[in-house]
């Protein structure tokens, strides 16, 4: 058998000189920002046993804290379930009319883009704190924060997850003398609600979190539990809100799971 | 037939943004119930010429009539219902994967609708009947709620088929509808056609590769070369060497 003639690499593709580059880059990149913002890496490993030691403290849960956390966990899960919510509403259409497969007008699909990008430009605890101070203290801060913050976050990956659809339906739909909005119904809504379902739920996992910081500003929930309990170096009850955070974001990861499987 | 032509083409071109030729000068008419076929090289421009008539592409000059009616004025509202009768076939089926074949079929319904009617899925019970007598038509009820994209391909053209015959259409427009289907579902495909042709009196335009089934199915035959028309005649006067002469290239 006589081997087949096969192409040269050349010498770029042979040494991976793409790959070890943009490796190199990477390394310089992460080593130059930590010199320039001061992050003392060794600082991290020599104050390492009073991290231990915390975590020391906080491996004996107080688990008669627990009874008292639930209203606030609950009231917690109500703000991230309710700000997810609004902000997906919001959301939809802005990513519809972001997406450049839909929207060939480059005027309006690059200004809804810049109110998006600004959108999440506000940092959210800036934005509790306004809305703290607008509305006091309690959820209702909390909820339009993170309103607004998943308004931001969904809207870009829900026109992401548009951009890469077939677009053959849409074609036979309109060929078909279908409105646009049906058109959106028909052919485009079936090949994204699944990766709108998890989204929507990585959205909730992650509200769910930043609520329990949201709570240092006042702006309600489990957070202003966690707050008390550091501030009093009580960490065994800092251990049981953090266990009883990670059951939340355990149960919504097993719900996304499930839906993804059947809604596939 | 009718005396009138159902489409007719008068000096048409079309220029791509990018400065390629569509179509060059392009005048003919398809008198109404005829079976036409369009051959040609890839890149001759058959798949624009099927977009003019429904107004998937525009054209750069000249006119396009539908039943004595300009279309290239057309907006809104009567673009729709210009399209409305006008069905398409696509060679990638172009169903929506993830739904029913009912859905899939009754979409190609949405145009009788309000948006609203048609988003919340209202569609009368005579809409609903149509649905399973065109899947009849295509002999493919057993499979109304299946997903569409458990069907093989055969089955999924049929489903477009049945898809169109919803609109209610004059004309059907395909292009290369049994490109990716093996020679025996090919068969059934164009057959279903050429009766939708004969038993209704609809319009047929058809893009094939194939001069065989180009042969064995067209009333007539255009052959596209670079955008222009260079051979038109019925099938009658067809001959073999005609049609080799459409496939050499230069
Ligand atoms: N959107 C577009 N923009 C620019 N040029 C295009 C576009 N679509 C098609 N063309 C060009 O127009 C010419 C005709 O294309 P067309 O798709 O109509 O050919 P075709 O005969 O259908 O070919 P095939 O048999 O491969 O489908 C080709 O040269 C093609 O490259
Ligand atoms: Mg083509």
């Amino acid at each position: 058998m006589t081997t087949p003639e096969i192409p040269q690499r050349s010498w770029s593709q042979r040494w991976h000189v793409k790959a070890v580059g943009w490796t190199a880059l990477l390394v310089a990149l992460l080593m130059g920002s930590s010199k320039m913002t001061g992050v003392d890496v060794g600082m991290f490993f020599s104050n390492f046993d009073q991290f231990t030691n915390l975590l020391v403290r906080m491996s004996q849960p107080a688990w008669s804290y627990v009874p008292i956390i639930i209203q606030p966990l609950y009231e917690t899960i109500q703000m991230a379930i309710l700000g997810t919510t609004i902000g997906t509403v919001f959301a939809v259409p802005f990513a519809v009319l972001a997406a450049s497969n839909l929207v060939h007008n480059r005027w309006l699909r690059g200004i809804i883009r810049l109110i998006l990008d600004l959108v999440r430009t506000l940092p959210d605890l800036l934005l509790a704190a306004i809305f703290v101070a607008i509305f006091g203290i309690g959820s209702t801060a909390g909820v339009i924060t993170l309103a607004i913050f998943s308004f931001g976050m969904i809207s870009k990956l829900f026109y992401e997850v548009i951009e890469t659809i077939d677009m053959g339906p849409l074609e036979a739909m309109e060929s078909v003398g279908a409105s646009k909005v049906t058109i959106i119904w028909y052919a485009v809504l079936p090949q994204i609600m699944n990766q709108f379902v998890s989204y929507f739920l990585y959205t909730l996992e992650i509200n769910v979190r930043a609520s329990t910081v949201l709570g240092y500003l006042g702006a309600g929930g489990i957070g202003v539990f966690l707050q008390r309990s550091l501030s009093e170096f009580d960490y065994n009850k800092t251990a049981v809100i953090i266990l009883a955070t990670l059951v939340v974001v355990m149960v919504i990861d097993g719900v996304s799971n499930h839906l993804r499987r059947v809604l596939l | 037939m009718d005396q009138q032509p159902i489409i007719s083409f008068k000096n048409v071109n079309k220029i791509y943004n990018n400065g390629t030729v569509g179509l060059k000068d392009i005048n003919f008419d398809i008198p109404r119930g005829e079976f036409l076929v369009v051959v040609g090289l890839s890149g001759a421009g058959k798949s624009t010429l099927l977009r003019t008539i429904n107004r998937m592409h525009e054209i750069s000059s000249g006119e396009i009539t539908i039943e004595n009616e300009p279309i290239s004025d057309y907006k809104g509202q009567s673009l729709r219902l210009l399209r409305r009768k006008i069905g398409m076939i696509f060679q990638d089926f172009n169903l929506i994967k993830r739904s029913t074949v009912q859905r899939n079929v009754l979409s190609g319904r949405v145009s009788y609708y309000p948006t609203w009617k048609s988003v919340l899925n209202l569609f009368s019970a005579a809409d609903k009947d149509r649905a399973i007598h065109a899947l009849e038509r295509v002999n493919l009820t057993e499979k109304l709620y299946t997903r569409a994209d458990e069907l093989s391909g055969g089955q999924q053209q049929r489903v477009a088929i049945a898809r169109t015959l919803m609109q209610d259409p004059k004309v059907i427009l395909a292009d290369e509808p049994v490109a990716s289907l093996d020679p025996l579902t090919t068969q059934t495909v164009m057959d279903i056609l050429k009766r939708l042709n004969q038993e209704d009196g609809i319009t047929v335009i058809v893009n094939l590769h194939s001069v065989a089934l180009a042969r064995q199915y067209a009333d007539r035959i255009v052959g596209l070369r670079a955008g222009a028309v260079v051979y038109d005649k019925a099938i009658a006067d067809v001959t073999e060497a005609d049609l080799t002469k459409i496939y050499q290239t230069a």
